[in-house]
């Protein structure tokens, strides 16, 4: 009997080479999980479970995938069937990992929530009142709900971060141009990366080894200076952690969060780190403010490209052109990308471009700057991922600004192009914490080490509590 | 940030977004709070600062200009709402 919640995708690997599971097996075992636990979790929005001799994936569902539809959660592309594969779904089929299925995000991956999927929300496995965080919540509510051994999602503000954190999961967010754009649903294209929603640190860099690299289709890629190393050391000696006051005490960030990010940055020292404090003063202040002018100025134009012409929906009606673009992007769109297009073309319209998304360009150098200089002193920088534990579904739904905070701590980061692992490191209110761990560009190697030996020492449980049999 | 109704509606014309005419206050009264907090970046004097526009030093990057596969017409119009003759069928332009 193989138990999907409590199987890491090393241990299916396992199973899979000792002939003790046939990948038939393996993958009836997720489908049978999937059709007992996905009606409550509404993790995907598509069903596969393709026949394949590997460990199953689910793939978030922004990530192109030929002859299988690709909706990126939205109306204006229901129906849609690729004709093409994305590289990092290539990758993953080249590596033969059959896909389970494509997993709900919010629309255009805006969102902290999976509430702005036009398909409806996922829910979080660990209460399902509540929401798995987002954009790539579909991933990780399939993870932790032990419908998917590991997943694809993808990260522009803190999308692959966050859902991982409010799912006790593991996520990496890769230093940007690692891992390859092409044929990903563009969101913000200085931004958006694919990474890997795992059980643990071990599974997330083996994933992240199989999708990273190179790719002439994706001329914003480079070459890992490093191979993946899958980590081993149980130790954190000869690291310097800095911990970044301003990302630790920011407005918001719930006491139960801080008591279990607290207690990681004390077992660090006993593992053997050095820890100290480090300064980020504008990085969090303005963050946020640059993010919300860059992410929709790019989103502005990316999203130009639905016009109801080539692909996807088109609305009915009379008219000339120009009336059949507006209303099927009208129609098409919902609530939040409306919101990013028409803030993201006021920032760049003229008059306006200079004190906007020109200003917002700098504050990025400024993040940047802040950052590097950090880095000087120390190796890694730790603080929550999340200010919060998972929240009920609705209770932000009506007010964008109190959803946009979700990712206040995770933006300052990806504002740099920096890596960002998210690690499990506790419960408050019975709901898991996130811890985030920062390095320089290029740096997974060193994140996934400190990652894997806190995650020793803190001994979480990834199983959710409810569903322990 | 002061966002009139004609601000929205001109910029919804430039988007491309047939805004009906009872969502224009709902709209106006979210950007303007979302404008109100983004604007926190005119606070920093930063005219010695040089914009960022992506995240790597990546300078160009070059390749051969060689022949490869590329979509058929037939996939290319596959999912096309309304194919005709080989062609994306669109209404007039400017009736």
């Amino acid at each position: 009997m193989i138990d999907t919640l409590r199987l890491t995708a090393e241990d299916a690997a396992a199973l899979l080479d000792s002939g003790e599971a046939s990948g038939e097996e393996l993958v009836g075992a997720y489908v049978r999980a999937i059709g007992e636990r996905d009606p409550d979790l509404h993790a995907y929005l598509h069903v596969l479970g393709e026949p394949g001799n590997g460990v199953p994936i689910a793939l978030k569902d922004n990530i192109t995938t030929r002859g299988v539809p690709t909706t990126a959660g939205s109306r204006i592309l229901e129906g849609y069937v690729p004709v093409f594969d994305s590289t990092v779904a290539a990758r993953v089929k080249e590596a033969g990992l059959p896909l389970l299925g494509k997993t709900n995000l919010d629309e255009f991956a805006m969102g902290s929530s999976t509430e702005n999927s036009a398909f409806g929300p996922s829910r979080n496995p660990w209460d399902p009142e509540r929401v798995p965080g987002g954009s790539s919540g579909g991933t990780a509510a399939a993870v932790a709900g032990g419908l998917a051994p590991w997943g694809l999602g993808s990260d522009t503000g803190g999308s692959i971060k966050q859902p991982a954190s409010l799912c006790g999961l593991v996520g990496l967010r890769p230093t940007y141009g690692t891992v390859s754009r092409y044929g990903i649903v563009a969101f913000a294209s200085s931004l958006d990366q694919v990474g890997p929603i795992t059980k643990t640190v071990r599974d997330c860099a083996r994933l992240y080894a199989t999708i990273a690299g190179r790719d002439p289709c994706d001329s914003t890629t480079v070459e890992l200076p490093d191979p993946v190393e899958v980590p081993e050391a149980e130790d954190l000696k000869g690291i310097r952690i800095g911990i970044p006051k301003e990302l630790n005490e920011a407005d918001g960030i719930q006491p139960g969060v801080t008591e279990a990010v607290s207690k990681s940055i004390a077992l660090a020292e006993e593992l053997g780190a050095e820890v100290g404090e480090c300064r980020l003063p504008r990085s969090v202040d303005y963050g946020l403010a640059c993010y919300y002018l860059v992410a929709p100025a790019e989103a502005s134009s990316n999203l130009a490209r639905y016009d109801g012409v080539r692909y996807g929906f088109r609305a009915p009606g009379d008219g000339d052109l120009t009336s059949l673009y507006s209303r099927t992007r009208w129609d098409g769109f919902g609530a939040e990308p409306r919101r990013r297009i028409m803030i993201g073309t006021y920032a760049l319209s003229a008059g306006y471009y200079d004190a906007f998304y020109g200003q917002a360009q700098k504050v990025r150098t400024v993040i940047a700057q802040e950052h590097a200089a950090a880095f000087e002193d120390f190796d890694l920088l730790l603080s929550p991922t999340s200010p919060t534990v998972a929240f009920r579904i609705g209770e932000k739904a009506e007010n964008p600004l109190a959803m946009y905070l979700s990712d206040l701590l995770t933006i300052p980061a990806n504002m740099a192009g920096l890596p960002g692992l998210s690690i499990p490191c506790g419960l408050s209110e019975g709901l898991p914490v996130g811890l985030q761990i920062l390095g320089p560009q290029f740096s997974e190697n060193l994140m996934f080490r400190a990652g894997h030996a806190l995650e020793r020492a803190l001994d979480f449980d990834f199983v959710p509590e409810r569903l322990r049999g | 940030m002061a966002i009139t109704r004609e601000d929205v509606v001109h910029v919804a014309r430039l988007a491309r977004l047939e805004i009906p005419e009872a969502e224009v206050e709902r709209l106006r009264e979210e950007l303007g709070a979302i404008l109100d907090a983004v604007g926190k970046v005119a606070e920093l004097e930063l005219s010695d600062v040089e914009p960022t526009s992506h995240p790597l030093a990546v300078v160009n990057v070059w390749g051969e200009d060689e022949p490869r596969p590329s979509l058929s017409a037939e996939d290319a119009l596959a999912n096309a709402p309304d194919p005709a003759d080989g062609a994306f069928r669109v209404p007039a332009v400017g009736s």
